[in-house]
């Protein structure tokens, strides 16, 4: 479990996160959802301590990230599985050598080990034959993919995905919801996942949090979205002209 | 940055495989245009001299000696480092900066790995092998030197040989490579300081990598200064 206690954080006097609290549940897929450029990967790198919040509490399983030293600092990370918005690959290794090197630096697993989960992986993804291509010789999508199978590799206690699924067609975009969703399930971890696609909100959204202007507008679950009077929220879910006749047909329709 | 570079080491298995990658790159990779340089710069060196001396009271054995002195002291160490720093400077300063404009380095953090340790410990330790580069470029710019007067007539074999002998100094190779040991840890920590501490996009790649050479050679010329006041003036 994570909990986020009174987050403040701001580039050159702009604060963008005007005090955040929340709670990311163990054994959930927690979402984060929110405009573009309304914080949502500043949120997450300051959780994940890339950014140094300028007040609040970021608490992992009780225990304060910023009150850590460095080396249970490293610990803690040695726990963690990050998706990055960009997927972040190395972009001096091959598909295969991106996935298998948390398993490398933190395992003691022998090369045919690891090309083994590699291959594991990579099938789980929907990604075959593309191990040995370096990550400029694939496209976006499947990069973001290699950076999802980089992030569960070493089965981390907490998974944080940025846009799991931007950049991928629908079809594939289920799969890898689905994907993040059963790890979860399967070992019991903390996730958290931003996501502006309402389509991933209402497959694994089991808790939501909608932040807008600096804060938290809005708590839920993807069950409850659909009903919320809440203007803000609404106004992001019926953006589209789909959700808006899913919409008007429920209503209709009850 | 230094401290950070020295702490919470990575596996050491790892670590023994990047520094090698380094030692390729920036140590064999280098070793084509340096001696290149060389080779003509000694060459040069030989000619001007031959043809500054019209005086037939100076022995033409000068041209060996002059040829040894100039390669020895300083264009083997401080002009090659000049151009080290644009070869393997920019590309360090580069690389990394790439690295963390793409978030590669918040990744490795991430992961719970020291980004410092990881990425410029191995191209420090690399760059202490630095002398074994400019120990290789001295004897090549010596044989240009060599080549272009003996072959070019400007002197026999006898007197270039007498010259390269004439009042060896072995404190002069030393102060050589000590210059050679400064500058190689220059070479390293300027550039990836420019690049692991940049911020922005590819454009700022760009000028960091000009920044970082810019200030790489400034810091050989002074510390070249520095280091000739300090060990030959006394
Ligand atoms: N390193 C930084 N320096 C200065 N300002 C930043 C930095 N990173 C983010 N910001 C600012 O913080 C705001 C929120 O950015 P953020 O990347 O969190 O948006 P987001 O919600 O993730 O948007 P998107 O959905 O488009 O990814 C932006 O207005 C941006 O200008
Ligand atoms: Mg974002």
């Amino acid at each position: 479990m994570i909990e986020i206690k009174n987050l403040y954080k701001g580039f050159n006097e702009e604060a963008v996160l005007k005090g955040i609290n929340a709670t990311f549940e163990q054994g959930k897929t927690n979402m984060i959802i929110g405009a573009s450029g309304s914080g949502k990967s500043v949120f997450l790198k300051n959780m994940l301590g890339l950014f140094e919040p300028d007040d609040g509490e970021i608490i992992y399983s009780g225990e304060s990230l910023l009150d850590m030293d460095i080396d249970r600092k490293s610990e803690l990370r040695k726990e963690m599985g990050m998706l990055f918005q960009h997927s972040a690959l190395f972009d001096s290794m091959t598909v295969e050598e991106n996935i298998m090197f948390p398993l490398r630096m933190f395992s003691r697993m022998k090369l045919a080990e690891r090309r083994e989960r590699a291959n594991e992986i990579l099938e789980r993804v929907n990604l075959v034959n593309l191990n040995k291509k370096m990550p400029s010789e694939i496209s976006g999508g499947q990069q973001k993919r290699v950076a999802l199978g980089r992030a569960i590799a070493n089965n981390p206690q907490y998974l944080f995905c940025d846009e799991p699924n931007s950049g991928l067609d629908p079809k594939t975009a289920t799969v890898i919801d689905q994907l993040i969703q059963e790890i979860t399930h399967e070992r019991n971890i903390t996730t958290v996942i931003i996501s502006h696609d309402m389509n991933s909100v209402m497959e694994i959204g089991e808790t939501i949090v909608f932040l807008k202007d600096g804060l938290i507008a809005w708590e839920g679950s993807n069950k409850e979205i659909f009903k919320t009077d809440n203007e803000a929220v609404t106004d992001f879910v019926y953006s589209s002209d789909l959700f808006k006749k899913v919409r008007i047909a429920q209503n209709e329709g009850f | 940055m230094l401290i950070g570079v020295f702490k919470r080491p990575t596996k050491t298995s790892v670590l023994r495989e990047l520094v090698l990658k380094e030692i390729d790159d920036l140590i064999i990779g280098s070793i084509g245009i340096t001696a290149f340089i060389s080779l003509f710069m000694g060459a040069v060196v030989a000619l001007q001299t031959a043809l500054n001396l019209d005086n037939p009271l100076i022995p033409k054995s000068l041209i060996g000696f002059a040829t040894r002195q100039s390669i020895i002291l300083e264009f083997a160490p401080t002009f090659i480092s000049v151009i080290m720093a644009g070869k393997v400077g920019s590309y360090i300063t580069s690389s990394i900066g790439t690295m963390r404009v793409t978030e590669q380095i918040d990744a490795l953090e991430v992961m719970g790995i020291n980004p410092l340790n990881y990425l410029i410990y191995p191209k420090i330790i690399a760059l202490l092998f630095y002398p074994f580069l400019i120990a290789i470029i001295m004897f090549v710019g010596i044989f240009g030197g060599f080549l272009a007067s003996v072959y070019g007539n400007l002197v026999s074999l006898e007197d270039f040989v007498v010259g390269l002998q004439d009042t060896f100094i072995p404190w002069h190779i030393a102060y050589a490579f000590i210059k050679t040991m400064v500058f190689g840890i220059l070479l390293a920590t300027i550039p990836s300081y420019h690049g692991y501490y940049m911020e922005g996009g590819a454009l700022e790649v760009g000028k960091a990598s000009t920044t970082s050479f810019v200030w790489t050679c400034v810091a050989i010329i002074v510390a070249n200064y520095i280091l000739t006041q300090i060990l030959l003036t006394t």
